[in-house]
């Protein structure tokens, strides 16, 4: 018979750590394998039974040996259960071969990836659990980029430089806020219920998109707190912009989703918030305008990343992807679209007063606005596969609220 | 006289997880062909009473339980068999607890003294450790004091916290030894209740067994041998029943015994402990 392993507890009581010690040596013993255990604890002889007993092991023997007891214990069957049957949810580190899969199983639940996942967990329901529908292997290094580029807007802004403005460009830059804040509420809530569904396994993706929500709570608080600066009261919100946000909220597919959202409103937000910083009257409404546009960028490489990788994969999807424009035209063909207010503003801004020329060069500015957000839909919508006649046209049908 | 369809067992619900534990067996003995439901009890009187009736075929009796119904099956002629039980019900001790610093050093050193147990109808930390005391020549009540720590009367001690309070008020100094099960005083170092080298043992009982599934001669054969069958082919391994073998406390059911049993005998007739109790179920 081979000579059974040993453990010496010392003087240290089961319950005070020794039975870690114990539990090693019958774990690193094998299956079916003896272990000695001695140790002069007092309560050692009382302890060890109940300990094999609830474990599972068997206790052999124990002898008294003054100080103390000796005793031998059988492991049992059950060190190790956990083990058995237990499977590898792929690999922590996104870039080795296989360490994100096609379709992690549900029974991998909120375990990390890369774990070993005992048999037997509870189901979650992640119904967005399809690689190709959500990964890209940019997202790694887009969620370093967007943690690194975090800013703090109370220091970030400089508060205390806003001087005050003629009445009207005030009232423009209020009702700016007051429209870029409601954009901003669809552009958080929509990344936050993707969250909810998404499969953990995608960790790169789930905790970028948690970075993209906490940005646009950050553009929330910032243009509120430029609005209320001077003024107490926000300016108005129209039936119109709310209906084009709810078809966007609509969506319950995250292509198509992300592409509405990132794609072509947050990119046709870039043109509106680099307009905004360009006119800006003051250094608070140029300084919110830059650091949002910052974020923004980074929302829309991640929109385009794992759509220009989705639609290599899916033929199918850059269909899905213009009926989906399509769909949204028709929904909106009876709004307002883009309300007076925001659109009057906006001129206003560029236009810096109300003398004539200053506003006929306003309008000229607005005119090429409007072109530089299409031209920026049609580059992307080019580079994500559309021939170029399509892209136009699509570009065409994106909603007059921009967003 | 023809065989139901469904096996209906009886259990105390001393917790919560007791529903999860038998909804749990419940759906996994459905597909293994067994049709199987189960009935809660508040305590173990009425569980044992409600058997007698033949409200439920198999009873999930604990220790005191289980010589109540073979007592009562007794006077009316009829046999109750313990037909299977947890590897963990089987060869367990109490002890006797004593502060680290404490004078007594013997048994007898207790006389005159304050003993603290948990709930008045536990076997494990009170019927049998007052047996031991009794049988080393110490009458509880007469020769020291008992304290009892009640928690949730009827449910035989299945409850840990009157054992919990036991070893409490033993730290604390109002009471000179406690009486708890022997994996409780492993626990209750585990979860810091009993300070490190804070207390000693003074005495040890013999073993004896804990729970077991009782039925009478009247059960339905085959449902019961299905049943007992099916207990005893769950294995640790299967991920479907490790949580709930887990939330039993066992690792493995084994086959019944009685003799195990024998000390709490001795103990419920020299205490007369259910007397009362066999008395009204006549
Ligand atoms: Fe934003
Ligand atoms: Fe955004």
């Amino acid at each position: 018979m081979p000579e059974s392993a040993f453990v010496d507890l010392g003087d240290l009581p089961l319950g005070e750590g020794g039975h870690l010690l114990l539990k090693r040596a019958l774990w690193q013993a094998g299956a079916g394998e003896r272990v000695r255990v001695s140790g002069s604890a007092s309560t050692l002889a009382v302890d060890l039974a109940p300990w094999c007993r609830q474990q599972g092991h068997e206790l052999l023997e124990l002898v008294t040996t003054e100080p103390g007891v000796s005793a031998t214990i059988a492991r049992g069957q059950a060190l190790g259960a956990r083990h058995r049957g237990a499977e590898r949810a792929g690999h922590a580190v996104a870039s080795r071969p296989d360490a994100v899969v096609d379709k992690p199983p549900e029974r991998w639940g909120l375990a990390a990836r890369g774990a070993l996942v005992e048999a037997g967990t509870p189901r979650f329901g992640f119904t967005l659990d399809d690689k190709d529908a959500v990964w890209t292997d940019d997202a790694s290094r887009l969620y370093a980029q967007a943690v690194a580029a975090q800013w703090d807007p109370a220091t970030a802004i400089p508060w205390a430089e806003a001087p005050a403005l003629p009445d009207a460009v005030e009232d423009a830059v209020v009702q700016l806020m007051t429209y870029l804040i409601e954009n901003e509420t669809a552009a958080l809530i929509l990344p936050a219920r993707f969250i909810a569904r998404l499969h953990p396994h995608f960790r790169e993706v789930m905790q970028l998109l948690a970075v993209q929500a906490a940005d646009e709570a950050r553009h929330i608080e910032v243009f509120t707190r430029r609005a209320l600066l001077l003024r107490s009261e926000l300016g108005l919100s129209t039936a119109g912009g709310q209906a084009s946000l709810a078809t966007l909220l609509d969506e319950p597919d995250f292509a198509l989703a992300s592409f509405l959202l990132s794609v072509l409103g947050e990119g046709t937000f870039l043109s509106l918030l680099g307009f905004l910083r360009e006119h800006a009257p003051d250094p608070v409404t140029e300084a919110v305008a830059r650091l949002t546009a910052r974020d923004e960028a980074r929302h829309v490489a991640f929109g385009m990343a794992h759509l220009v990788r989705h639609a290599g994969r899916d033929p199918a999807l850059l269909p899905r992807l213009a009926a989906a424009v399509e769909r949204r035209h028709d929904a909106l063909a009876n709004t307002a679209g883009l309300n007076d207010e925001v659109s009057d503003a906006l001129l206003l801004l560029a236009a810096g007063s109300f003398e004539p020329p200053a506003l006929r060069q306003g309008h000229a500015r607005v005119m090429t606005l409007v072109a530089d957000m299409d031209a920026g839909r049609r580059q992307r919508l080019v580079r994500l596969g559309f021939p170029e006649a399509q892209a136009e046209q699509l570009s065409a049908l994106h909603t007059r609220n921009f967003m | 006289m023809t065989e139901p369809r469904t096996l209906i067992m009886g259990a105390v619900a001393y917790d919560p997880k007791v529903v999860t534990i038998w909804e749990g067996f419940k759906a996994w003995f459905a597909p293994a062909g067994l049709a199987f439901d189960y009935v809660l009890y508040s305590n173990y009187e009425a569980q044992v009473q409600a058997h007698l009736a033949g409200h439920l075929h198999v009873a999930w009796n604990s220790p005191l339980a289980w010589l109540q119904a073979e007592r009562a099956a007794a006077r009316r002629g009829r046999r109750a068999e313990a037909i299977a039980m947890r590897d963990t019900d089987r060869d367990l001790t109490s002890l006797i607890l004593v502060r680290a610093d404490s004078p007594i050093e013997s048994v007898a050193q207790l006389s005159g003294k304050r003993v603290g147990v948990g709930a008045s109808d536990s076997p494990q930390a009170t019927l049998l450790p007052l047996l031991h005391l009794a049988e080393a020549g110490l009458e509880p009540h007469r020769d020291f004091q008992v304290v009892e720590h009640d928690a949730l009367f009827g449910k035989h001690g299945d409850h840990i916290g009157g054992e919990r309070d036991a070893a409490r008020a033993l730290v604390a100094g109002t009471v000179e030894a406690a009486c708890v099960i022997d994996g409780n005083h492993l626990a209750f170092t585990r979860e810091g209740t009993l300070p490190s080298n804070g207390v000693r043992v003074l005495a040890q009982t013999a073993k004896y067994d804990h729970c077991n599934f009782t039925v009478f001669d009247d059960a339905p054969a085959s449902l019961v041998s299905r049943f007992r069958e099916l207990l005893l082919s769950m294995s640790y391994d299967d991920p479907v029943v490790r949580p709930l073998l887990d939330l039993e406390g066992l690792k493995q059911w084994t086959v019944g015994r009685t003799e195990g049993y024998a000390a709490l005998g001795r103990a419920i007739d020299r205490f007369g402990s259910i007397d009362a109790f066999l008395a009204q179920v006549g």
